[in-house]
């Protein structure tokens, strides 16, 4: 009846995961408690959960991210825990099964749970408003991909409670993720809810594509648009062109593994290494779709903060289309000691060291704006600088790595490991929270409090070097990845000092939450009243904080890079623009319930139950059947409401 | 403090601004729509492609089993490519109606394309069900696991489309030919011409070369 | 929000206007040279017309001739104003096939050539 999902899936017996499963499931209960109690379901169906609205979407986005920081977190600092102590003859406290299942879920929670969405989220918001438009392309789309991102991260944290996860590494390389060796659920999780999660970002990228493309506000030409978002048309490029390749290297393995095919299996003909080369054809394009939103957000924050323009806009425009093509071009470097020989090695290696240039000039373009200009030291300034200094060493080992020979030694090793967290928290995580501390009164309407924000970015900093620069040493003392015991004691040292590194950026993590709290309690001390903050160059802060659900009463006109720094800087008098009716998208449901039936059909096939996927997948078919019917989805906002609106925020009386 | 203004959008768009360069504003919903139908269908060739490198790795894999020659029968393969061809004639012939408004002559063709589509399934069904029943089924090698995929994921995009277009037409009968319909019978006829542009693909590179002498 | 919304056709996104009898013209035309082409590709795969070390070429221009024809006979790419955008992402796709597919077949016959005999 329920396919192999039996009681035997929850794990009574262990105490460790029972324990993390209670305390997750207690406060999932206590927030549902919570918000059933005071009343708030009608306003979050209303406002949030059928919202289509690209500034509530990207907050949801944002904090699916924050959430899910959390839970990956944890299993950071629980391995961090596990190599500091077992060593010698010292087990440690996480059975081998359950490091394996830890350590890959790490790492799939943080790339498509945490950094995707952090991106994705910051692009939702920003882009339109930058753009001068009211709504990406596709509204309801938008929700159908959050929600189906979000089902992704669901099912995922059903698999702590309900069965295991996989414990193959985040990568998920046959034969051992085939049948014969990891016959029970965890690849099938690992699987489907990255399958699901994956068709919500391929539309997200279709989405922004044709945003960037088509909606922009008149006279913004390509060479007028924000640098950030020419860093998200092409990090959304990017996601057109690679997740495919994800969902069909998934596609083969499911088969492998439902059908009996012979994909990627060690007999019959298959290739394992096919599933190795496809993955990385994915993988490290998907690195470059993290990080170019967040060179994106540097570039506003380092212009806006050193109250000058970004130098070079169109070196930067070039290096950035640079990064998007070179990007396909280097994936090999992931598996050097596959044994592809030396002229595939050395064609990807000199691929590989060539993408570091348009990078470098990146980072001499925001040198060269913060040379001789005015610059606030606020926390998003201060990630910025961060940044610049920790992407340069890790991108410093990432071209050492490129090396074919150098590879051979250090593939594997915590080298390799403190070279993507390098490059991932240097570069991803400190430009999210960049862009979180940038763009929250914009999304809010009050800025974050400056002192717990900068105490936060500190102990990133200092907390990523403890933890990191000794895995650096390690990896080249012949310390490998992923273990879960420690054969040389004369390595203990250095992984305490990582451990330290883990707790002190554990600290930051509780000083973002302290920092969210003390903002929410103080915020009328820290009320944004202009719209603009930080004394912006973009449009948008040029409508009020929050901006009102149509954006822009009336679409900007723009002439220059920079438009809002033009308007200040021409400053013409207020005139009140002649209003037309809006028509902007109505809420929509059906993103939510395709996710709801996305999670039924995924959980169900993960546990074999057949029927459940045959009724998941025809209510998932009914629901697009329904939304594809209906021709009525916009609603009219009159032009009388929106100059009553519009006036409001601008502070003007009567019209003249 | 200076207060950001905006003068009105001009209703009429600068001829040297042109719509898609830059800076003629938003674009009207129907190129929206399309393009961003056509930046789907891109997404979904590179999908493709990588189950086309799966197939061109594989192809030899044939696990002393039975190979691409002694089971491809290139009548059928030839049949199937040009009710394929002609559907995407009548689905061209179908948009034509829809332009000029002609609901019947529209019916018709879309009928047409549905029978053609349909005649492509049944013989690729056959095709498939006679190899599995031969135990050249797509479990056997890696080969065949590759063939039945690749052609497999085609012949799931065909019966897609077809459930599309039996859905588009009963909104056609329903609705009439308005502006929201039509927009996705645009949509859905550009994915029925990519579908025959991965026809060709497969055939050339499946069954022709597999096959030649 | 609509604009001023043009007819329908199934042409490629961005296509404003053309005349109907072309169209009707464009795609009989397209269906002509496609026949011929597919045509060509069985008797090309079947005969020894073409020296056979270079059948796999012949096959592969003339899969190349066909798609050729279906974008622009039956989608007409290529006629439109706002045609850049769609030439560019097609480009950008087909580049992205050729990397995938060129370099798969390349990577996977180094790794193949180099594993230990069975």
């Amino acid at each position: 009846m329920l396919g192999r999902l039996s009681w035997a899936a929850i794990p009574l017996d262990q105490p460790l995961p029972l324990y993390a499963m209670g305390v997750v499931v207690l406060g999932i209960l206590a927030v549902l408690a919570l918000v059933t109690v005071k009343g708030w379901w009608p306003y979050l169906w209303r406002e949030w959960l059928t919202s289509v609205d690209h500034k509530r979407i990207g907050v949801m986005y944002f904090l699916l991210g924050l959430v899910m920081l959390l839970r990956g977190y944890s299993d950071a600092i629980m391995m961090r825990s596990q190599q500091a102590i077992a060593v010698g003859d010292a087990p440690g406290y996480l059975p081998p099964d359950h490091y394996d299942q830890i350590f890959s879920a790490h790492g799939t929670i943080m790339i498509f749970f945490v950094a995707m969405p952090f991106v994705i989220g910051l692009m939702n918001f920003a882009v339109p408003l930058q753009l001068g438009v009211r709504d990406v392309a596709f509204p309801v789309l938008n929700s159908v991909s959050f929600w189906l991102t979000a089902s992704g991260a669901l099912l995922i944290n059903m698999s702590l409670v309900i069965g295991s996860f996989a414990r193959t590494g985040w990568m998920g390389y046959p034969a051992l993720s085939e049948l014969a060796f990891s016959p029970d659920e965890g690849v099938d999780y690992y699987l489907w809810s990255l399958q699901i999660s994956g068709i919500g970002t391929l539309l997200t990228g279709v989405n922004f594509v044709t945003t960037i493309l088509k909606l922009r506000a008149p006279g913004m030409t390509y060479f007028r648009m924000p640098v950030f978002c020419w860093t998200a048309l092409t990090a959304n490029l990017l996601i057109v062109a690679a997740f495919p390749i994800l969902t069909a290297t998934f596609v083969m393995l499911l088969l492998d593994r439902y059908l009996g095919f012979h994909f990627f299996t060690n007999d019959a003909g298959g290739n394992q290494m096919m599933y190795v080369n496809l993955f990385w054809a994915w993988g490290h394009p998907e690195v470059y779709i993290l990080i170019l939103p967040a060179f994106g957000i540097y570039s506003e924050v380092v212009a806006t903060f050193s109250g000058k323009g970004l130098f070079s806009y169109r070196s930067m425009v070039l290096a950035t289309l640079g990064i998007c093509i070179l990007s396909f071009t280097v994936w090999l470097h992931h598996f050097f000691t596959m044994g592809a020989g030396a002229d595939v090695n050395a064609f990807f290696g000199i691929m590989s060291s060539i993408i570091a240039v348009p990078t470098g000039v990146k980072v001499f373009n925001w040198l060269f704006t913060m040379f001789r200009g005015r610059i606030v030291f606020k926390t998003p300034m201060l990630f910025s600088v961060g940044f610049i200094v920790t992407f340069v060493i890790g991108g410093l080992t990432g071209v050492l790595l490129a090396v074919p020979p150098v590879d051979f030694v250090l593939h594997n090793s915590v080298f390799l490991v403190a070279h993507f967290h390098n490059v991932i928290i240097g570069g991803v995580v400190f430009g999210a929270l960049a862009g979180y501390n940038y763009w929250f009164p914009k999304a809010f309407g009050f800025t974050l409090d400056e002192w717990w924000g900068k105490a936060s970015f500190w102990c990133w900093l200092v907390g990523f070097y403890l933890a990191f620069m000794p895995l650096y040493v390690l990896g080249l003392h012949g310390m490998t990845r992923r273990l879960q015991h420690i054969p040389d004691p004369s390595w203990q040292p250095l992984l305490l000092v990582a451990e330290v590194g883990a707790v002190v950026i554990f600290a930051g993590i509780l000083c973002q939450i302290a920092q969210l709290y003390v903002s929410i309690r103080t915020r009328e001390q820290r009320r944004d009243l202009t719209g603009d903050p930080w004394n912006g160059r973009t449009l948008e802060w040029s409508t009020s904080s929050p901006p009102p659900a149509y954006n822009f009463g009336v679409l900007p006109r723009v002439e220059t890079i920079d438009a809002f720094w033009h308007m200040k800087r021409t400053g013409r008098a207020p005139i009140e623009p002649v209003y037309e009716n809006i028509e902007m998208p109505r809420n929509s449901p059906t993103g939510f319930i395709t996710a709801f039936f996305a999670v039924v059909t995924g959980f169900a096939l993960i546990w074999h139950i057949w029927w459940m996927v045959i009724l998941g997948l025809l209510a998932a078919a009914v629901t697009v059947l329904v939304f594809g019917w209906s021709d009525d989805r916009e609603r009219e906002i009159s032009a009388n409401e929106i100059a009553r609106m519009e006036r409001a925020r601008l502070g003007l009386g009567r019209p003249a | 403090m200076t207060i950001a203004t905006t003068d009105a959008v001009p209703t009429a768009v600068p001829t040297e601004l042109a719509r898609g360069r830059g800076g003629g504003g938003p674009a009207p919903k129907r190129i929206v729509v399309a393009y961003g139908f056509w930046i789907f269908i891109l997404s979904d060739i590179v999908m493709f492609s990588g189950l086309f490198a799966a197939y061109a790795v594989l192809s030899g894999n044939t696990a002393g089993g039975p190979t691409g020659r002694e089971l491809f029968d290139l009548h059928n393969v030839f049949i199937e490519t040009m009710c394929l061809l002609f559907s995407s004639y009548t689905c061209g012939l179908g948009a034509l109606s829809a332009e000029r408004r002609h609901s019947g002559r529209f019916l018709i063709f879309a009928a047409l394309t549905f029978v053609l589509g349909a005649a492509f399934l049944l013989i690729e069904g056959t095709e498939f069900a006679g190899m599995v029943a031969k135990g050249a089924g797509p479990s056997r090698s890696g080969f065949l696991s590759s063939f039945f995929t690749l052609v497999g994921t085609h012949g799931v995009h065909v019966t897609g489309g077809l459930i599309w277009l039996v859905y588009l037409v009963t909104q056609v009968i329903a609705k009439g030919l308005r502006p929201a319909v039509l927009r996705r019978l645009l949509c859905w006829s550009l994915f029925w011409h990519a579908l025959d542009i991965v026809w060709v693909g497969v055939f050339t590179l499946v069954y022709l070369m597999g096959d030649f002498r | 929000m609509d604009g001023p919304d043009r007819v329908f056709d199934d042409r490629t996104p961005g296509v404003e206007h053309e005349e109907s009898t072309a169209n009707f013209l464009s795609y009989t035309a397209g269906l002509a040279l496609a026949i011929l082409a597919t045509i060509a590709s069985f008797i090309v795969s079947q005969t020894h017309l073409l020296w056979p070390p270079g059948i796999p070429v012949g096959l592969v221009v003339l899969a190349f001739a066909q798609i050729g024809v279906h974008l622009v006979f039956f989608l007409h790419l290529g006629s439109a104003p706002d045609n850049t955008n769609n030439i560019l992402a097609l480009a950008f796709g087909m580049l992205i096939v050729f990397l995938v597919i060129t370099g798969s077949v390349w990577i996977i016959a180094n790794l193949n050539a180099n594993m230990m005999p069975m």
